[in-house]
């Protein structure tokens, strides 16, 4: 089947779509988006969140099918218009909260996400928002690290520079 | 395989007496994981994501109707002051990604015993109802009558949810998990409980111990003469550790768990017992307050 979509406010389309497909699959191999990652496939790990309908979800658990006509923002998508990076990339970077790099996508989108509803979390609230995304290279202290930075830049007013 | 993509309630309805063996999906956390490991390829999927009636709530006397789709996010945003045990429960499922899609609907079809919705509907009483349509027409089906065995559950081939029906609590409510960690977890064993002082009874409900979810009656029965003996719905009174030790005891007998990967039959059971104790004090506890600050 053919599917079109927006995905990170481009018109994007993909043929010959399998019925049982994921959205994260069309997104890796049909639309040119790698960002998100494939790892667990069954919503375990978060490495596939992205943004639908401006709802963070895991794309390994949405059929292609349920995205026509709807709006996907992925990791990509975080990044400025000119190319640079977002406020929570760049604090993910400055923390030292990238490790091998597998699980960061997920976790920049869901960030984003907590911190447009809240830009001042508690630890607690951040332990919480990103409970569905894991990290095995124990670098928690550090996405932790980066969480805060990005929260303390969002309030500062707005950018990267210091 | 076909990919149904219905517009309407209507639509869907006729889609699916054409297509029975059609798998209806909306959030896609279970679905998809059969679809992404080959576990299950059904004829075709009906996606029910178009149909905005199934993602709606609303309160109808002392009923909330339920949207099949209303994702956990929303029941823990949304309700939780008319349905506090099935709020909690959400709390529980998955991760907040998968919070933002899974839905009461989904957790109903799957009929999983480890679902962490059911232990909350069977505690939130006798009148709850699984709002069950087809092109023949509409049933409400008792949730006591819903679970029929592992993952089946009394839906017509025909049939899809529309909604589900539940009392607004009327007293205290509380759910309770035993798993690895806060999140990400399916149940190894859990419980729901429920005050409902205006009709004098309890509700209970058992997960991930039985094949199907199901309901500690000689527990309910127990406590419901205990309450009523002591005059204790009136005083707000002491329970006494007799009451919360026999009832545990009760809920733990009516538990028929296994062996599994997740825990033994043993534990589960021990778990039982102090989630039920627990659940109970908690909830006896808010309800004394309740009297206390109302005298």
């Amino acid at each position: 089947m053919r599917i079109t979509f927006t995905a990170n406010g481009k018109p994007v389309e993909a043929d010959d779509v399998w019925e049982g497909e994921s959205l994260l699959y069309v997104l890796r191999e049909r639309v040119g988006l790698p960002g998100s990652k494939n790892a667990c496939e069954q919503g375990e790990c978060g490495s596939c969140t992205v943004y639908l309908d401006g709802t963070p979800v895991c794309s390994c658990l949405v059929a292609a099918g349920q995205v026509q006509d709807r709006e996907v923002r992925t990791v990509e998508g975080l990044a400025e218009e000119n190319g640079e990076l977002g406020l929570v990339q760049q604090a993910f970077i400055d923390a030292g909260a990238v490790q091998c790099g597998f699980c960061t996508p997920g976790l920049l989108v869901q960030t984003d996400a907590l911190l447009d509803r809240d830009d001042q979390p508690s630890d607690n609230d951040i332990r919480e928002a990103l409970s569905g995304n894991l990290c095995r290279c124990t670098g928690y202290e550090k996405i932790m690290d980066a969480v805060r930075l990005a929260s303390a830049r969002k309030c500062a007013g707005k950018g990267v520079s210091e | 395989m076909e990919f149904l993509r219905p517009a309407t309630w209507d639509e869907a309805l006729a889609a699916k007496a054409e297509y029975p063996t059609a798998l209806p999906i909306s959030g896609g956390t279970d679905v998809m994981v059969e679809m992404n490991f080959d576990v299950h390829r059904p004829s075709a999927i009906l996606d029910l994501n178009r149909i905005p009636e199934l993602r709606q709530w609303e309160i109808d006397g002392d009923v909330v109707k339920l949207g099949a789709s209303v994702p956990y996010s929303r029941i823990i945003d949304e309700l939780s002051e008319q349905l506090p045990g099935l709020a909690k429960a959400a709390h529980t499922v998955g991760s907040p990604q998968i919070r933002n899609r899974g839905s009461v609907g989904g957790n109903l079809g799957g009929a999983s015993p480890a679902g962490d919705a059911h232990p909350a509907l069977l505690a939130a009483g006798r009148d709850v109802f699984v709002e069950a349509v087809s092109v023949r027409g509409t049933r409400l089906i008792p949730i006591d009558e819903f679970y029929v065995g592992v993952k089946r559950n009394s839906l017509a081939a025909d049939e899809l949810i529309r909604t589900v029906h539940i009392p607004v609590a009327d007293g205290p409510q509380q759910f309770s998990k035993i798993g690895t960690r806060n999140a990400m977890v399916i149940a190894v064993c859990a419980f729901g409980f429920a005050l409902h002082p205006k009709n004098h009874t309890v509700g209970t409900g058992i997960g991930s111990a039985a094949p199907t979810p199901r309901r500690a009656v000689e527990a309910e029965e127990y406590l419901q003469g205990a309450l009523e003996e002591r005059g204790l719905w009136e005083s707000g009174g002491l329970l006494g550790a007799e009451v919360t030790q026999r009832f545990g005891e009760l809920v733990k007998a009516a538990a028929s768990p296994i062996d599994d990967v997740r825990g033994t039959a043993d534990y589960r059971r021990h778990t039982l017992a102090v989630m039920a104790r627990r659940t109970l004090t908690w909830c006896w506890n808010d309800y004394s307050k309740q009297i206390r600050s109302a005298a």
